[in-house]
């Protein structure tokens, strides 16, 4: 039994599916939940992280209309926009102002960053899978992780609402330096748009720290027996390196957001120097460190692109090993990649901040941890190479997702190896490298790797299958408008196309650049129109996808022995592990995988020990 | 479209074509973007979708070269990367009935891939720190220039304010009575090395020369000196690359770069163009001051 067609092998214990519930059901809790406390505020971390995951796809949307408003202004500039320019830019005459540009990138970078990366990773496969992974009926707070969930909303709510007031949303852009963020006068966006912008991520801080405390808890005390910390999935080893990240690096910028929230309102001068006189209002008074922000702002924020990236790359290990039927290569060395990126995220922070003005010898230390971090970075993609080689390579949905993961990364890594050397820095800094860069990591490798685990986990979630031609066509359209959208942001970069300018063409010599952005934008239009195939298959599969039983991968997790879906509580046999999660191809076996609940009897391990 | 691109379509479609005939598609897929994306980057720079022409600043040729070399380094590793997984993918793509290896690792393996990177990435590091101490460590900068700077300029939305020093005399930080300004349009001699006082009256600008490599951002608050040595004759742009409001990209000023002698004419001109007050022939330096009242709020 060594061919892999998804969904319709037979499990030992497929038997138990048709009564997974049933069985729950009979060992019930005394009291009945209500649809409210089943489905809305709900405490169970399924629900919850189901929640998220939609929440969060819906929000990807949003961010992807923002992102298509920025690409339509660079292709068209001040044109009347087809259908949409009408609707929303009425009073403009269907054109983007540049304000309103200003706006449009400051807010698709935020929803993109916090409502759709942050909590699609920590909230979503986080929630949902931190339990079932390592044997837990649920997480270890759970009430608090349902807060983490409803505390999204107001943030949502406010970052909607930024667009209504006067002066409109933040324009800052989604790192909103001051004194441009800090003085109500300087930018339209900077009046209540820009409180109400520091008000939104403070509630998302909140919910990520609750997140991040209870995955910590969870993780560290409520594995099931056996489940050593070395037998833990990638998954979780990056879920739980991503929560301690969170929890030191999250109050810095949560700090720093009160600071510039007291200066905006209070009349503190935390950022504000003395003696600028903006927009002709009068002088200010008072003396703030404008750079100070930087480096508060950065301590959190280069931690938190790790923390867009890490748990990514924890599934997308699992993927790659179990579509390889292959063990992982390498799992300390993986595990001690993580810890170690998570490590060196907290002092490389200055690399944003090269010709910030800062003290050259801080520079060059900041160059050098930089470019150290780029070496775990290696050190994963090599394993996975690894991991891949010999193995038994089952094209899914999932695994060309965690294919794309892996080339994609390749290009965002190596791209940072250019800005992480100070001197080249001083030209693409600001420029549309940097954009290249951040999306080829952020989209190309954390976005992809959730298209896949979206498709691996899927069953987990419904007891039924997504489409994989549906999947697959998604993941080809995907994959190519992606690449001609964004690589030749770094041909843009090398020109000198600065980022952020509402009209690049106002400067002679980048007016050549116009015929390559229009091709971008188009490739842009359709990438985000490919959205819809993810999301039709996601919601029809829900109801009209093909049911399949517990372990339709033939993957070796915990998670895997569970019902599909696991009512409340998870297991109907508590779980007991015996071994790490990726003894794929064990010569002890007939098939491939060998759950780590598996227990072999001693007269088989002697057989084998002495060559069957 | 140029005969390469149709060349790269249709070969495209036909590696995808034979790929799904012979059940290898994603292989060919996969090979296919890794090939794409080396290629559109050979043919890019036939485009003008690369750096605008060599750098005109001795500093940019020096950045320049660390780019190429990174470039050289990286492509290396791309292709490397890109062999040995397309590799995999080809003569590991699953088949019914056969078992993949059973292997953990290779602590050789992660040694070397450790060791090697690691060697390299601190190469570059220590290579190019020299060329960043030269850049911002004002104690490397040419001594005549550092203690005579050209000229201040003050970054304010959305506009960059220039105020040279009269001629014959001496930059201050205060500005002076006969001090000379304009508007977006920097003039500096060409082929030595000048240095300007930059700083900012509002919010953050960078102050950004994309035909010299050259860019500092403007931080209120901070008096910030730039060396620069312009290797030609004649105008560039100078760009704002930092963030600063609305108007950020109209933030547009001009970098002149001309001979010594001109330079100072340039001056010179400027000096009897704003001290001419119509009666007296050019000596009503007070009216200048008047001119400028932002001029009083520096510190
Ligand atoms: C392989 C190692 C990496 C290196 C050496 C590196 C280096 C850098 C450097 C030097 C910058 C600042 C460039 C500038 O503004 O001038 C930067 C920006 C950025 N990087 Fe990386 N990076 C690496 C990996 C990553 C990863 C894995 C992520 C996210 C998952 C990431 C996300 C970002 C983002 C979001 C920015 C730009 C933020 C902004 O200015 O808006 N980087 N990177
Ligand atoms: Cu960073
Ligand atoms: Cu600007």
């Amino acid at each position: 039994m060594s061919t892999h067609a998804p969904a319709d092998t037979a499990h030992a214990h497929d038997d138990h599916d048709s009564h997974g519930h049933a069985a729950h059901d009979s060992h019930g809790h005394g009291h009945e939940l209500s649809f409210f406390q089943k489905y809305v505020f709900s405490t169970d971390h399924k629900v919850i992280g189901i929640q998220f995951l939609i929440t969060t796809l819906l929000m990807l949307m949003v961010g992807g209309a923002l992102a298509l408003g920025v690409r339509w202004q660079l292709a068209y500039r001040f044109s009347t926009m087809p259908i949409v320019g009408q609707l929303v830019f009425a009073n403009e005459g269907g054109q983007i102002s540049p304000e309103f540009y200003t706006m449009l990138f400051t807010m698709h970078a935020t929803v993109m960053i916090f409502l759709v990366i942050i909590p699609i990773l920590a909230g979503a496969f986080g929630n949902f899978l931190i339990p079932l992974m390592i044997g837990a009926d649920d997480m270890a707070f759970p009430t608090l992780n349902m807060l983490s969930y409803w505390f999204m909303w107001p943030a949502i709510f406010f970052f909607g609402l930024s667009f209504f007031v006067e002066g409109g949303a933040s324009s800052g852009g989604w790192t909103n330096y001051p004194p441009l963020s800090a003085i109500r006068a300087a930018a339209p966006g900077s009046q209540d748009g820009q409180t109400l912008w520091l008000i939104g991520v403070t509630f998302i801080g909140v919910s990520s720290m609750m997140g991040s405390v209870n995955y910590m808890t969870t993780i560290i005390n409520m594995r099931a027996p056996g489940m050593t910390l070395f037998r833990m999935p990638m998954t979780i080893w990056a879920m739980f390196i991503t929560a301690i990240l969170q929890a030191f690096a999250l109050p810095v910028l949560t700090a720093a957001g009160f600071m510039i929230l007291a200066d905006r309102t209070i009349g503190t001068c935390f950022f504000i120097p003395g003696g600028l006189t903006v927009n002709n209002t009068p002088t200010t008074v008072g003396g703030g460190q404008a750079l100070l922000w930087q480096h508060l702002f950065w301590f959190y924020s280069h931690p938190a692109v790790y923390i867009m990236l890490l748990p990514a790359m924890g599934m997308v290990s699992d993927m790659l090993s179990c579509f390889s039927r292959k063990p992982l290569f390498g799992y300390k060395p993986m595990v001690y990649s993580i810890a170690a990126i998570a490590g060196l995220g907290f002092i490389v922070w200055g690399h944003h901040m090269f010709i910030s003005g800062m003290n050259p010898a801080l520079g060059m230390t900041f160059m050098i941890s930089t470019m150290m971090i780029a070496l775990p970075s290696a050190v994963k993609t090599f394993n996975w190479l690894g991991t891949m080689w010999g193995g038994n390579i089952q094209f899914t949905t999932p695994m060309i997702n965690s294919i794309a993961f892996v080339s994609m990364f390749v290009v965002g890594g190596l791209s940072g190896i250019f800005m992480a050397a100070v001197p080249v820095d001083i030209y693409i800094h600001d420029t549309y490298f940097i954009v290249a860069h951040f999306h080829y990591v952020l989209f190309g490798a954390t976005l992809f790797g959730c298209f896949g685990a979206i498709h691996y986990w899927f069953p987990k979630m419904w007891g039924r299958m997504m489409n994989e031609t549906a999947g697959k066509i998604h993941f080809v359209i995907s994959f190519i408008a992606f690449n001609f959208t964004f690589f030749p942001m770094h041909f843009l970069g090398a020109a000198g196309m600065p980022r952020r300018l509402a009209d690049p063409y106002n400067y002679p010599y980048l007016e050549h650049l116009l015929p390559l952005n229009q091709f971008m934008t188009w490739s842009a239009i359709v990438m985000g129109f490919a959205q819809f195939i993810l999301l039709a298959n996601f919601f029809l599969s829900i109801k009209y996808g093909k049911r399949v039983g517990r372990n339709p991968w033939n993957a070796n997790g915990l998670e895997w022995t569970a019902p599909s879906p696991p009512g409340h509580g998870n297991f109907d046999i508590l779980p007991v592990v015996y071994r790490g999660p990726y003894e794929y191809a064990t010569p002890n076996l007939d098939v491939d995988y060998f759950p780590q609940t598996q227990y072999v009897p001693v007269e088989q391990r002697v057989n084998v020990a002495h060559g069957h | 479209m140029s005969p390469w691109l149709i060349i790269l379509s249709l070969g495209s479609a036909a590696v995808l074509l034979a790929g799904a005939l012979t059940k290898k598609f994603w292989p060919a897929f996969f090979g296919l973007s890794a090939v794409a994306t080396v290629g559109i980057s050979v043919l890019a720079p036939s485009y003008r979708w690369w750096l605008p022409g060599g750098a005109q600043s001795p500093m940019g040729t020096e950045i320049d070269d660390l780019f190429y070399m990174i470039l050289i380094i990286t492509t290396v590793t791309y292709i490397a990367v890109h062999v040995v997984l397309i590799t995999a993918l080809i003569k590991f793509s699953g088949k019914p009935g056969v078992k993949a290896s059973f292997s953990h690792g290779s602590h050789a393996l992660e040694v070397v891939w450790t060791i090697v990177p690691a060697a390299i990435l601190l190469f570059i590091s220590l290579y190019q720190i020299d060329v960043w101490m030269r850049f911002r460590n004002f104690a490397t900068f040419n001594r005549h220039s550092r203690e005579n700077p050209v000229a201040e300029v003050t970054a304010r939305q959305f506009e960059w304010r220039i105020r040279y020093p009269a001629p014959g005399k001496k930059l201050m930080q205060k500005p002076q009575p006969d001090d000379l300004y304009t508007v977006n349009d920097l003039h500096v001699p060409f082929g030595e090395p000048v240095v300007i006082q930059l700083r900012s009256e509002d919010v953050l600008h960078s102050f950004f020369l994309p035909h010299l490599r050259i860019k500092q951002d403007a931080v209120p608050g901070a008096i910030i000196p730039v060396q620069f040595q312009a290797n030609f004759e004649g105008e560039q742009e100078l760009v704002c690359a930092e963030l600063c409001g609305w108007g950020h990209y109209k933030m547009r000023g001009q970098l002149t770069a001309q001979r010594k002698s001109e330079f100072d004419k340039y001056l010179r001109d400027l000096q009897a163009r704003q001290s001419d007050d119509g009666v007296s022939g050019g000596r009503a330096a007070a009216v200048v001051t008047q001119a400028t009242p932002k001029a009083e709020n520096h510190p």
